[in-house]
């Protein structure tokens, strides 16, 4: 058959591979500044827009979606078109899909540190550029199934499996995780309540980590590890195995992020055993790529590009059996909302993602510009110190978060905490904050020597925009012959790979979602629990906006532990009201739960205003500017009306009172203040802020009280 | 609290059931469909992205 000449796009590879190495500096400096914020709360800076509750998610958004996700696409775009020996189907949708993504990068820059959050945890952005993000990553779909159907090799390597899970899985999780009911251009409210709210976040927390963070740098892993070690992959039977396996058993396990929390037991327990379910295809995968390698060890020795596959294969292998061993109830009794699930995930992101990512650009730039890469010594350098830089960054924390546990569990022989106050344990894991922080300053320097010595590369070599290449065209009809038709049958027919691979991980989902949503009606409703006022409702938004829930839990979990130090442990009906639900999943500061009547309203007036001058040593941030701004009424109808949309039972005509109501609650703060002589103005935000902290926990104390007088004989 | 969350769904209990047969077969079929398949067909799948041309104007570092 005739030859086929066409070429490959480098240029938007090219493209990509700038926004990587951009943004990766860009979010791990954010990292290391919030990780400085930690034990130095003066970087926080007295500033709105640089409090760690708005640079954390600045951080994670950066890395995941500007970093990973700019470099997954570059690796896709790469090899996808290698595999299939096509161009990609259209210029024009690869720069759609490169200028509307940065676009979203740029959008999330500016509206998260301006807090506009959706308070879920990596999903924090709000509703317009979630739409945007739908509309991109359809241009990127559209992209790939074309480049698919205009192929010219008839079957799709295992690679490409990966990257078609991640294209349809990705979306599914996108949209039902952003279902949301707008107030304003940048205010939303999540269409879920409390414990389904927390079921389909963390459904889709889990599951993003599963499809952005793995599965399309397996697909990388597939690809660019047997190129780099010039020999194919180990196994390729077990690449299938463990691509169907995986996509099947990962979309199960989310629901082991909430353990011991009010997700009802059966849903924790199918986390749970699909959790550790998953450590046969990780580690299978791991294996595969491991075993590539066999006999070529000695290149593993000088060559940079293998030593980065090679460290991160084997993270990969930790990570993941690190996950399930975590999701084992008694071990997340002790880990969860500590440091060791910030090591955890930084094996994952320093470890595999990170180094990945640093191994595929040592490959891909110097071809790409025809020339040796310029200093394998350079690499070699970045290598030891990522390494180094892991370690400096992992150990620390994983004693942090076993002191931690330590701490927050010890009993005196008498029966009480020994370290009632939070603020000391906090005080504890200073230091080791502190190692942290220089793990993670060497892990940028060395991406700052990646970024020189790529950079001296390209200038050395001529970049190829276009790379020729030449196949043959496909034959129209295709022939199955003996032997294995099965197999083909399915690798030559993308559509019904897509579909298969969706309904693989629909059943997953569905079986996890359909009961929880079944007990909507079910949730043991707590008649005292009422929804908020519409000052608290002010205040809970500032709550959110100001990113409170990245150290402060609203979930307190029912060991004897945790009552002593908090109070009743949280119910399921308690959140009915709650859009977003706000557990949180990290213990920086106290949980909050059953905040209610512990401090008067000035304690919490001072303290927001110098957390430092009223506990001694804490690291809490100063919110000098919520004694500044005020709350906007005009919004309280609009959020009153969203809410009852979504199924909260405010009356009707509730809202033309509202703000009545929010005047006359702010005017007993202001007063209670008053008489402690501060002289607050009622509309100001902290007024609203005391409103709901005050409120928290509340209404379960309401219910005790309403119990205990039924209880008594008259 | 939680059974009576459980008791209040019909056959709550064929969930987790219904859940591990549909993964038992699935990951039999998968076996079958895995270990049935042409090895030749194997090999020249595994050879695939070494033979993808994508690097004939890399210039070789010297050994």
């Amino acid at each position: 058959m005739e030859l086929e000449k066409f070429s490959y796009d480098n240029k938007v590879v090219k493209a990509f591979i700038i926004a990587t190495v951009t943004f990766g500096l860009v979010g791990m400096s954010v990292g290391l500044l919030a990780a400085i914020q930690l034990f130095y709360p003066i970087f926080n800076f007295d500033l709105q827009y640089t409090t760690f509750g708005r640079i954390r998610p600045l951080h994670t958004n950066a890395i995941i979606f500007a970093f990973v996700g700019n470099a997954m696409f570059a690796g896709v775009y790469y090899s996808t078109q290698r595999l299939l020996k096509a161009r990609m189907f259209s210029d024009a949708l690869s720069w759609i899909h490169f200028w509307g993504w940065q676009l979203i990068i740029l959008a999330a820059a500016i509206t998260l540190p301006l807090g506009f959050t959706s308070g879920k945890e990596y999903a924090e952005l709000e509703w317009p550029i979630d739409i945007a993000i739908t509309l991109i990553w359809v241009v990127f779909a559209w992209n790939m199934i074309g480049t698919i159907l205009t192929r010219r090799e008839r079957h799709m390597y295992v690679a490409i499996w990966f990257y078609i899970a991640t294209l349809v899985t990705v979306a599914v999780l996108h949209i039902v995780n952003s279902f949301e009911i707008p107030v304003t251009l940048f205010k939303s409210y999540s269409w879920y309540a409390g414990v389904q709210d927390a079921l389909v976040q963390w459904w889709y927390g889990h599951n993003a980590v599963a499809f952005f963070l793995t599965t399309p740098f397996l697909g990388l892993m597939y690809y660019f590890l047997p190129k780099a070690a010039n020999r194919p992959v180990y196994s390729y039977r077990l690449s299938i195995i463990h691509f169907w396996s995986l996509i099947f058993i990962y979309i199960w396990a989310g629901p082991h992020h909430l353990l011991y929390t009010s997700l009802p037991d059966w849903a924790q327990s199918l986390g749970v055993v699909f959790s550790i379910m998953l450590i046969a295809p990780s580690w299978g995968g791991m294996l595969n790529g491991l075993m590539t390698l066999r006999g070529a060890w000695d290149k593993v020795r000088e060559e940079p590009v293998l030593k980065f596959m090679v460290v991160a294969v084997t993270a990969y292998g930790m990570a993941t059996l690190e996950g399930p061993l975590l999701s084992l109830k008694n071990v997340n009794a002790i880990a969860h909302f500590t440091d060791w699930i910030i090591a955890h995930v930084h094996v994952g992101g320093l470890g595999w993602n990170g180094f990945l990512i640093f191994g595929i650009l040592y490959w891909m730039v110097p071809r790409m510009w025809a020339t040796k890469l310029y200093s394998t010594q350079l690499a070699n350098i970045h290598f030891w110190l990522g390494t180094l830089g892991i370690i400096f960054y992992a150990l620390p924390m994983y004693v942090s978060g076993v002191v931690q546990s330590l701490m927050w569990k010890e009993f005196s022989p008498e029966g009480f905490l020994v370290y009632k106050n939070f603020l000391e344990t906090t005080v504890q894991v200073l230091p080791l904050h502190m190692l942290r922080a220089i793990g993670g300053g060497l892990y940028l320097i060395g991406a700052i020597l990646m970024t020189y010595n790529l950079i001296k590369t390209a200038y050395a070599g001529s970049f190829i925009a276009n790379e020729q290449a030449e196949a043959a065209p496909l034959a129209k009809a295709y022939s199955v012959t003996s032997g294995g038709w099965h197999h083909r049958l399915l690798e030559h027919k993308p559509i019904l790979f897509t579909v298969l691979a969706l309904v693989a991980i629909l059943i997953g989902g569905i079986m996890e979602m359909v009961p929880t949503f079944l007990i909507k009606s079910n949730i043991p409703t707590i008649s005292s629990v009422k929804p908020y006022t519409s000052l608290e409702l002010h205040g809970r938004d500032i709550y959110i906006r100001e990113g409170c829930v990245n150290c402060h839990s609203q979930m307190i979990r029912p060991f004897r532990s945790e009552t002593e130090r908090y109070g009743e442990y949280s119910k399921a009906g308690e959140y009915v009201y709650d859009h977003p639900f706000l557990w949180g999943s990290k213990r920086t500061g106290p949980d909050l739960h059953r905040l209610n009547g512990k401090y008067s309203n000035t304690w919490h007036y001072n303290h927001m205003l110098a957390p430092d001058a009223v506990s001694t040593g804490s690291i809490m941030p100063a919110y000098p500017w919520l004694f500044e701004q005020s709350i906007d009424k005009s919004l309280t109808s609009g959020k009153i009306r969203a809410l009852r949309t979504v199924g909260v039972p405010y009356e009707d005509g509730y809202e033309s009172q509202a703000n009545d109501d929010l005047d006359k609650q702010a005017a007993e703060i202001v007063a209670s203040l008053k008489a402690d002589e501060i002289e607050v103005m009622p509309e100001t935000e902290i007024v609203a802020l005391i409103a709901y902290l005050q409120r928290l926990g509340k209404d379960i104390k309401a219910e005790k009280v309403a119990s205990s007088e039924l209880k008594t004989p008259n | 609290m939680y059974k009576n969350v459980l008791q209040n769904i019909d056959n709550i209990a064929i969930w987790p059931v219904v859940s591990f047969v549909i993964f038992f077969l699935f990951f039999l079929c998968l076996l079958w469909w895995v270990f049935t398949s042409d090895k030749k067909f194997i090999d020249t799948m595994k050879q695939m992205p070494l033979n993808d041309g994508g690097t004939k104007t890399f210039v070789k570092q010297p050994n």
